[in-house]
């Protein structure tokens, strides 16, 4: 049988972000996949080192337009660990309803954009419609629908009075409302969904671990890893138990987010319930020495910070690893074997953020 | 498919969700919003802290000519300006900021 090579990406309807998959097929079956990444490259990490550490704050948000506030979450934590500083806890419980408000964001995207490769419109249109109910309550609690830039050394920049309190409470009781009737369902029972999904993309528990999977692509085949576990910010206080799916399928890893769009929920009105009275921010003095790992949950999985200061205003080196990155050996992995015409669904599946993997 | 039916029903009685945007008005932006800044140049006492925490570089404060120069098209919007400014001169409501045709950078005087 003769073998052919076809180029996807890095201009393809389903990618919302450039990467190029070289895919060698026999027939109509993968046999092979060449990932080819390096086309949103922004030179961040230098940019970083060029600018003042306080200035990177806004420089981190604008790693990812997705997990915005995580990935300057992570830096912040990175910094204050170097510097030595108690974040207040009212500050690490709104850090974590905006980590959880980037998920439930980052979460409906995805969905929806999974349905948009299936060719499942309507489904699309639903998904995008619940994450504009997110973007809402974004821009009233924090004055910006994408990149909340509300996150900073020694806290948090903003603080939410009782009547917003009770108005985002209610706005969740709205998005958990629209996303029971309309897209849990839909997602765990259609019989188009489970077609495209179900045994598609597989990857073994086995796989997972040897390949190093984060995130939703490990917990859906039956890896329980997940950064907050280790429970920064305030996730120690509110408990935490991962999302975890067996079926090492596309589907397993569908299940997994809408079950932890649920979570995402549940844990934002649990943080505004438990958030303790007092301040948001503290002053903080002084220059980061040493060197420091900061690792957080991303929507994608764990986003892990190299952080290394000098004393002066200026970091001597800071090194990002994305979960992308980590997930594009199980992507390799999972792809032989399968249909050209699932190939999409596939590298979807994985939820792949490029300008994050190459910053 | 008879179990679709009350929904295709419901879809076809009712309003789109969607706002018909040049007949209906788009939404207020919340209370909260981080819209257009603002400089009160009465306020202003030129000490350059705006200039200073800009992460983007989009603030110059000269002392001689007491001018600030103001570039909307790097602003952020991030309000690190607003937050920094003792005297109150920054300010920040929320009207989005309008599309322009060509950039340029907006002059404030300080009056003496």
């Amino acid at each position: 049988m003769a073998r052919t090579v076809i180029p996807f990406g890095p201009q393809h309807p389903v990618l919302p972000e450039p990467i190029h998959l070289k895919l060698e097929l026999e027939d109509e079956k993968v046999i092979g996949v060449m990932p080819v990444i390096g086309y949103v490259h922004r030179g961040i990490e230098k940019a970083a080192e060029l600018n003042t550490f306080r200035q990177n704050i806004n420089l981190m948000d604008r790693i990812c337009g997705i997990c915005s506030f995580i990935h300057s979450l992570t830096y912040c934590q990175g910094i204050e660990s170097l510097i030595g500083v108690e974040v207040p806890a009212r500050a690490r419980f709104l850090r974590v309803f905006w980590s959880e408000l980037s998920r439930a964001h980052s979460h409906l995207l995805w969905l929806g954009l999974l349905a948009d490769a299936m060719g499942f419109e309507s489904l699309f249109m639903q998904c995008w419609r619940a994450r504009e109910m997110v973007l809402d309550i974004s821009e009233m609690t924090a004055g910006h629908r994408i990149i909340q830039a509300s996150c900073t050394i020694g806290g948090v920049r903003r603080d939410m009075d009782e009547e917003m309190v009770r108005e985002v409470e209610k706005r969740l009781i709205a998005l958990r409302q629209l996303v029971d009737s309309s897209i849990h369902g839909v997602f765990l029972h259609d019989p188009t969904i489970r077609q495209r999904t179900a045994g598609k993309g597989v990857l073994s528990k086995d796989q997972a671990e040897v390949l190093g999977a984060v995130g939703h692509v490990a917990r859906a085949s039956g890896v329980a890893v997940d950064m907050r576990q280790t429970g920064y910010a305030a996730y120690g206080e509110l408990g935490f138990e991962p999302v975890v799916e067996t079926g090492c399928d596309s589907h397993a890893r569908v299940v997994v987010r809408t079950r932890e769009l649920y979570q995402s929920i549940d844990l934002m009105r649990r943080s505004l319930t438990a958030m303790p009275d007092g301040r948001i921010l503290i002053r903080v003095d002084g220059y980061p020495v040493g060197e420091t790992v900061s690792r957080c949950e991303q929507p994608r999985g764990e986003v892990i910070y190299y952080l290394k200061g000098n004393g002066t205003n200026h970091l001597e080196r800071l090194k990002i690893r994305t979960p992308t990155f980590a997930n594009i050996p199980p992507l390799l992995a999972m792809m032989p074997g399968c249909e050209l015409a699932d190939a999409p669904v596939i590298a979807l599946s994985i939820d792949p953020c490029i300008s994050c993997t190459e910053r | 498919m008879p179990w679709m039916l009350p929904t295709i029903l419901r879809n076809l009685l009712s309003r789109p969700v969607t706002r018909r945007y040049p007949f209906d008005d788009v939404r207020e932006p919340f209370a909260g919003y981080k819209g257009r800044i603002d400089f009160d140049a009465d306020r202003c006492d030129l000490c350059g802290d705006c200039a200073r925490v800009c992460p983007s570089l989009a603030i110059e404060v000269t002392l001689e000519s007491r001018q600030i120069t103001y570039d909307p098209f790097k602003c952020i919007y991030c309000a690190t300006c607003v937050e920094i400014c003792l005297p109150r001169a920054i300010g920040q409501d929320r009207r989005y900021t309008r599309p322009a045709l060509s950039k340029g950078v907006e002059t404030i005087e300080v009056p003496v």
